[in-house]
Parts: C-alpha cells; structure tokens; sequence
C-alpha cells in the first residue's frame, strides 16, 4: 500500500439549536468522500441533519500530561460562581 | 455483532510497580482512560487485540448473511437484511477506529487479518445452508453479541466504550429481525418448523462458544478484570445468555438440542452438557468449514478495490494541486 488513506473526525448536529459534536472518525482520499462517508457510517438512523469533517492532524490537542496544572486550578476559584456570594432571602432570586 | 472472548491476550507489562498502582487507582475509580493518557504496555496490547479482534470479526461477519441477501423470501427480508449487514460494516468500521486511537493503523490491521495473523470470532467460519440460518443467526449470534457487549459499554478504555454503545443500539434490531424470521418459520409448514430446527441444532453449539474457552481455561482473563476491560468472565455471560434464550426457544416449540440441559432451582439458571472445546479450537485455528473461504472473500474484496483506494488518492491530490494552483494565481 503506498499511501495510507487520510483520517477524518466528524461532528453531527443533532437537530437545529445544538451544536456539532464530535461522534467518531474515518479514513477517506478527500473531503467530498470524507463526507459521503460520514453520513453513511454516522447517520444512518436519523442522527444529524448537518456533518463537519476535519482532517485529524488539523486538530490540536492539549497535553493530558500537563491536565493537572492545566485544569486543576480553575477548582480553586470558587468566587467565580454565583454561590460564592451571599444575598439575603429578602431579596429574591438573583 | 459479534465479539467473542479474547483470544490470546497477554497482559504482560514491565512498568515501574509505582506506574501501574497509579493507573490501577484510576481504573478502580471507575475514571475512563483516554487515548493520550499513559497506560501500561500490556493495557495498550490487549485492547489492540481485542478490538481488532472485534472488529475482524465484524467485517468477517458480513459474509455468511451477505450470502442470502439476494435470496431472501421476500423484499422485506431482503431490505431488512441489507441493512443488518450494513450495520454490521458500520460497527467494524467504529472498532476499527477505537483500535487506531491506540497506535495501530487501518492497514496494518488490514494485513494481519488478511494473513492469518489476527483472529476473528469462531462462528463466521460454519456455513449458513438455508434461510432458517439467518434468523438463527440474527436470534442467537446477536443475541451473544449483545450479552458480551453490553458490559463493555462499561470499558475502561472510552474510545471502546464509546463504540460499543453505538453498536448496542444498533444491534437489537437485529435480534429481533431474526426471532421473527425463526418464528415465521416455526409456525409455517412442518417442512418450515424443520427448516427452523434443523438451524437451531448447528448454530446451539458454535453460539454457546463464542463466549470464549471456560474460566478454568483462560488464563488472561484475570487481568482484563482488573483492569475493566472486561466485567464479566466468560462462563457468566455463558449462563446469562442460556438462561435468557431457552425460554425463547420453547415459545416457538422448538428444542434446543442439547440432552443434559436442565433447569437448576437452586442456581436459578440452567444447567448444560459439556462444550466440545477441541471443535472450538479447530475452527479458531484454521480449521473451520469456512475459514479459507472467508479470507480468500476478504482478500478478493481489499485486491480488487485497491485501484479504487488509489484513484481516489490520486484524484484528491490532483484536486488539491489545481486549488493551490489557483490560489496562487
Ligand atoms: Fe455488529
Ligand atoms: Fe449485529
């Protein structure tokens, strides 16, 4: 085999108001058939009325090496939710 | 469909005791790992295995309900049976992927199939001789498929997991399709009970194996436990589907052909006679009624789609080279 056929990750959205979501990938020479494909192999059941393919080595991924720092320090933020802070009940729903 | 107990793993790894206590701590917190995460060699290895073993068995697995799809009674069967197939194209084709997230490439899968070298589940290598064999596949082969994939919903590795909760939507469908069909047959002409019969007492046997060899005799199991790969050894998920298809059996006033089986108050399951493991072995090593046919089908069908695989590659790249071109002007 010469070439390897180039790998693709697929989003679907479900239906219109949500977002595409990545559901699996596959392999395919471009684009066009990228597409094709997905549609046959990820939406055979009504799953999605719109598909994104995007070529796998275009993503960028974050280290799960360095998650922990990476992460880890948004948990200590506590006043950047709303219980963090105190309203008396006189004042109703905020 | 269509997975079977490993054939074959070995869980040897030769990580620091440190490194493996820590990825254990992981697993027994129920935490899914994921592909970049570090994780023992032997983890990597066996999941590699299984799921390439899973998905041969997937694509393997269209051959013998392909045979009927042009002689199905009727335009419903037939449109039915399309689709199971295609499904089951579609589940090797999510398997697949989940085994390359692990450093392993399609095509290299691709060759260790086609050479012999990877395994795939013993039950595609016996023949389907009549329509009755459809709806005993669909009835019995998926419905083991389904007992053993439910749990591995619940695998450690996500990408696996992932996939099979796919796959098990999909496959009820085909269980019930083939019920159907069987119950068709059950309730039709003597010569179509018989028909239905006669499948159920070549398929009882090989469906009853696809669970893998007995606990006693597999010795890799222990660590696929440990480390949630697997959730349920092999002789449990045996007992569950026994338990949930002889009923199944005697609604449609069929026997399931096996003298020694009893039910067992105390145990609350059946009781059945001895599995013949040496015809399990057989037919995994090669010596099937269908093995050499299934990978020559297999073969035949990777040589001659390969000037479609180089078209389309070469047809994208000349597309690409005439957008460059262009924007370059
Ligand atoms: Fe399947
Ligand atoms: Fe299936």
């Amino acid at each position: 085999m010469a070439h390897e056929t180039p790998l693709w990750e697929v989003f679907i959205r479900p239906r219109n108001g949500l977002s595409h979501k990545h559901v699996g990938s596959l392999h395919a020479a471009d684009e066009v058939l990228a597409l094709q494909a997905a549609r046959d192999v990820y939406t055979r059941r009504g799953e999605g009325v719109s598909i994104w393919v995007v070529p796998s080595k275009a993503i960028t991924a974050s280290d799960p090496d360095r998650a922990a720092e990476d992460f880890e320090p948004t948990a200590d933020k506590i006043y950047r939710h709303p219980t963090f802070y105190e309203i008396p009940d006189e004042v109703g729903h905020m | 469909m269509y997975s079977q107990g490993l054939i074959g793993a070995d869980g040897a790894t030769e990580e620091t005791p440190e490194f493996l206590a820590r990825f254990q701590a992981r697993i027994d917190a129920e935490e899914k790992i994921e592909p970049n995460d570090a994780m023992p060699e032997g983890y990597r290895r066996t999941l590699v295995r299984q799921i390439g073993q899973h998905a041969h068995s997937e694509i393997v697995g269209m051959l013998p309900e392909g045979n009927w799809i042009t002689r199905a009674p009727s335009l419903k069967r037939k449109a039915a049976l399309l689709a199971k197939v295609q499904d089951e194209g579609g589940h090797g084709l999510y398997l697949y992927a989940a085994a390359e997230t692990l450093g392993v490439s399609r095509e290299q899968m691709t060759e260790e199939l086609l050479s012999g070298k990877a395994k795939y589940s013993s039950i595609f290598n016996y023949p389907t001789l009549s329509w009755a064999d459809i709806g005993v596949i669909g009835w019995l082969v998926d419905g083991a498929a389904i007992m053993n994939q439910i749990p591995l919903c619940r695998c450690s590795y996500g990408p696996y997991a992932r996939a099979m909760i796919r796959i098990c939507k999909e496959e009820s469908f085909h269980q019930r399709q083939g019920y159907e069909i069987v119950m068709t047959l059950a309730r039709g002409t003597p010569a179509q009970k018989e028909m239905a019969q006669d499948a159920l007492n070549r398929w009882w046997w090989p469906s009853l194996m696809m669970f893998g060899p007995s606990d006693a005799d597999s010795q890799h199991s222990d660590q696929s436990m440990r480390w949630k790969i697997k959730r349920f050894t092999n002789d449990e998920l045996r007992q569950k589907f026994i338990d949930a298809t002889v009923p199944q059996a005697e609604f449609l006033g069929l026997s399931v052909p096996d003298p020694e089986l009893r039910w067992n108050e105390a145990k609350g399951g059946y009781d059945h006679g001895p599995i013949d493991w040496d015809e399990f072995w057989r037919v995994v090593k090669g010596g099937g009624q269908m093995n050499v046919d299934r990978i020559r089908d297999r073969k035949k069908a990777w040589d001659e789609g390969a000037w479609v695989r180089e078209a389309a590659l070469a047809h994208a790249e000349k597309r690409a080279a005439r957008k460059a071109a262009l924007a370059a002007e």
